[in-house]
């Protein structure tokens, strides 16, 4: 076990790097720099400026430094538009908002989907098994996108039940739509997944020689089929956060809910790069910390799996 | 001696017995897919959907890009579809035939999903086979590369790269081939691993044929229906990807516009009551990504019947 976690360490150092590099090399081919504005300064104050942040240094100095400090220091550098904030403020500001809403709506999705999937094969060929069936490919043309107007359009413009946005400390009527939005598309998913694989396993011998022991159907499921049933869906886990994270840029940007989203959306705009890849870097070791996660425990419930 | 007419005809029957035609893999998948109506009306509905992104420019009444002044603030009573004004679907926010938009945008939308798709079809099938094929140490490399990559945020890379170097169409479709054919690599090496044992691929090694093209002659044709099925799954979640990045505003630049960009437009002005500015967009939107998932999953069941 613990030289597969080392193994798969050893893969997932490099891939972070390898991004580390990847947008500071696209930052650094960014045509102007950061201090380039309509109203040019001085030069002389502009390589004044440039030195304080170490921009007049090469190549391998400057990617140097900023590995260094992004490593050792978690320190991701000023932002370039925002003068009394540094990129680490502005994470530490939006990022517990994305997690608050975005754990949730991964808790809802894995729930209701779960639940659904094995409703809806335990009574296969039943209403209960259509609908859930027509759910979860009704829900998997509404990405978070499509999701979020038609559900301010209902709630907020037509029955007037929750606020159009904002975050208000996370009070719940604001985390309502958000999580919904961003639950949806990937609830649709795991339920199809759930629903096919626990129809394999429900198929198998030792299924059936549970149910022939004369255990009832409530103890099979749980004792027997839900394990390996939910092997496919843990590996859909993975792709699932990456989209949930992603995601949270268009509900951020859609509800106003200040989180990470806002500002990555934003500082596309202003081209505020620091910042961008600031948050770039998080998202990818949060995404490659995940996928770590998942296989370990893949590797943990799946006994087939030689590690 | 000569045989007996009766046997002459029976040896006659035998021979035109032995020429019935085999039915061949592709008849099987076409005959099974036809069977499945939702994947025949998808088909059909995608049909018109193609038709409708190709030729419909040339039923709208005003150019795509014309601003018609006279309805600005006044939109919700004056822009509603109607076939009088020759605004088949009304006009968007800022006076333009939303017909004409929903159109463009609709093509932009599935060229992107079909270019996406295609660079998966090549790429991804050659060099999945090429890693399958050869195995051992190129193949933990190359693999290795795909796993890499798989774990890259490439949402935000890609929104990085389209801030840097300038939002374009043609840099959309960069940063859309860079990642779609991850997954077909995948695929398509997982099933050259099985293929490859196969005797009709020793016999080519056995006499003598270059690696290259035992590839693309025995090893490619065969993985062509698993290619298929995902590549047409590939396409609506290609869709999606581009939308989400236009409905951030940082896809396709005005005033060419795809359906996220006419999606998002109409929810910003969704409470003034032009409620036809998201409804036409969102409409083709919906229609074009349910068509796409169940003509691939007829083909998935019509060509890969293990898959039931």
């Amino acid at each position: 076990m613990f030289s597969f976690v080392a193994r798969r360490l050893a893969v997932a150092i490099p891939t972070l790097l390898i991004l580390v590099v990847l947008s500071f090399i696209l930052m650094y081919a960014a045509p102007g720099g950061p201090f380039n504005s309509e109203r040019p300064l001085p030069p002389e104050v502009l390589a004044n400026i440039e030195a304080k942040y170490g921009l007049d240094q090469p190549f391998w100095k400057r990617i140097y430094d900023y590995i260094v400090g992004v490593v050792l220091h978690f320190d991701f550098g000023p932002s370039f538009k925002f003068k009394d904030r540094s990129v680490n403020d502005i994470i530490a500001q939006g990022f517990p908002v994305t997690l608050t809403y975005g754990s949730i709506a991964f808790l809802v999705a894995i729930v209701v989907g779960v639940s659904l999937g094995v409703a809806a094969a335990v009574k296969q060929n039943s209403w209960l098994d259509y609908l859930a069936v027509g759910i979860s490919i009704g829900a998997q043309v509404l990405p978070n996108f499509v999701m979020a107007p038609i559900l301010l359009l209902t709630f907020t413009l037509w029955l007037g039940w929750l606020p159009g946005g904002g975050w208000n400390g996370g009070q719940w009527e604001h985390l309502v739509m958000p999580v919904i939005a961003l639950s949806t598309s990937y609830m649709a998913s795991i339920a199809r997944i759930t629903r096919s694989s626990m129809l394999e396993v429900l198929n198998t011998n030792f299924i059936r020689t549970a149910q022939a022991k004369g255990l009832s159907m409530r103890r099979v499921i749980w004792k027997h089929a839900m394990k390996p049933a939910m092997l496919p869906v843990l590996s859909y886990l993975g792709p699932a956060f990456v989209g949930m994270i992603t995601g949270s840029v268009v509900i951020d940007s859609f509800f106003s809910t200040g989180g990470i989203g806002t500002f990555f959306v934003n500082s596309a705009f202003t081209r505020d790069y620091s910042v961008m890849m600031g948050i770039t870097i998080l998202v990818g070791s949060l995404t490659i910390l995940f996928n770590l996660l998942v296989d370990v425990l893949y590797a943990w419930i799946d006994p087939k799996i030689r590690y | 001696m000569l045989p007996n007419p009766v046997e002459m005809d029976s040896v006659v029957d035998a021979i035109e017995l032995s020429q019935v035609k085999g039915r061949s893999l592709w008849a099987d998948a076409r005959t099974r897919f036809m069977r499945n109506k939702a994947a025949v009306v998808s088909l059909i509905l995608l049909a018109f959907v193609a038709l409708f992104a190709l030729f419909g420019g040339y039923l709208a009444e005003w150019e795509r890009d014309f601003v018609d002044f006279s309805l600005t603030g006044r939109n919700a009573h004056l822009g509603v579809p109607s076939f009088e004004t020759g605004h088949f679907f009304g006009t968007d926010n800022n006076g333009r035939d939303l017909y004409a938009r929903v159109v463009q945008g609709t093509g932009i939308s599935l060229m992107v999903g079909i270019v996406g798709a295609m660079v998966a079809v090549v790429v991804g099938t050659l060099y999945g086979a090429t890693a399958g094929y050869f195995g051992g140490r190129l193949d933990g490399i190359m693999m290795r590369i795909v796993d890499v990559l798989m774990s890259i945020p490439f949402m935000f890379v890609l929104i990085l790269m389209l801030v840097i170097f300038g939002r374009s169409i043609l840099m959309l479709f960069l940063g859309i081939g860079l990642i779609s054919w991850l997954d077909m690599a995948r695929i398509a090496r997982g099933q050259t691993l099985t293929i490859k044992n196969k005797e009709f691929v020793e016999v080519a090694v056995a006499t003598g044929v270059h690696p290259i093209k035992i590839i693309l002659r025995h090893i490619v044709p065969n993985l062509l229906g698993i290619v298929i099925v995902y590549a047409t799954l590939l396409v609506p979640n290609m869709i999606i990807f581009e939308s989400f990045i236009s409905f951030l505003g940082l896809g396709v630049q005005e005033p060419n516009t795809s359906l996220g960009a006419l999606i998002n437009e109409g929810a910003g002005t969704m409470q003034y009551g032009t409620l036809w500015q998201i409804a036409f967009p969102l409409f083709f939107f919906v229609v074009t990504i349910f068509a796409f998932f169940f003509v691939g999953d007829g083909l998935r069941d019509a060509l890969d019947p293990k898959d039931r």
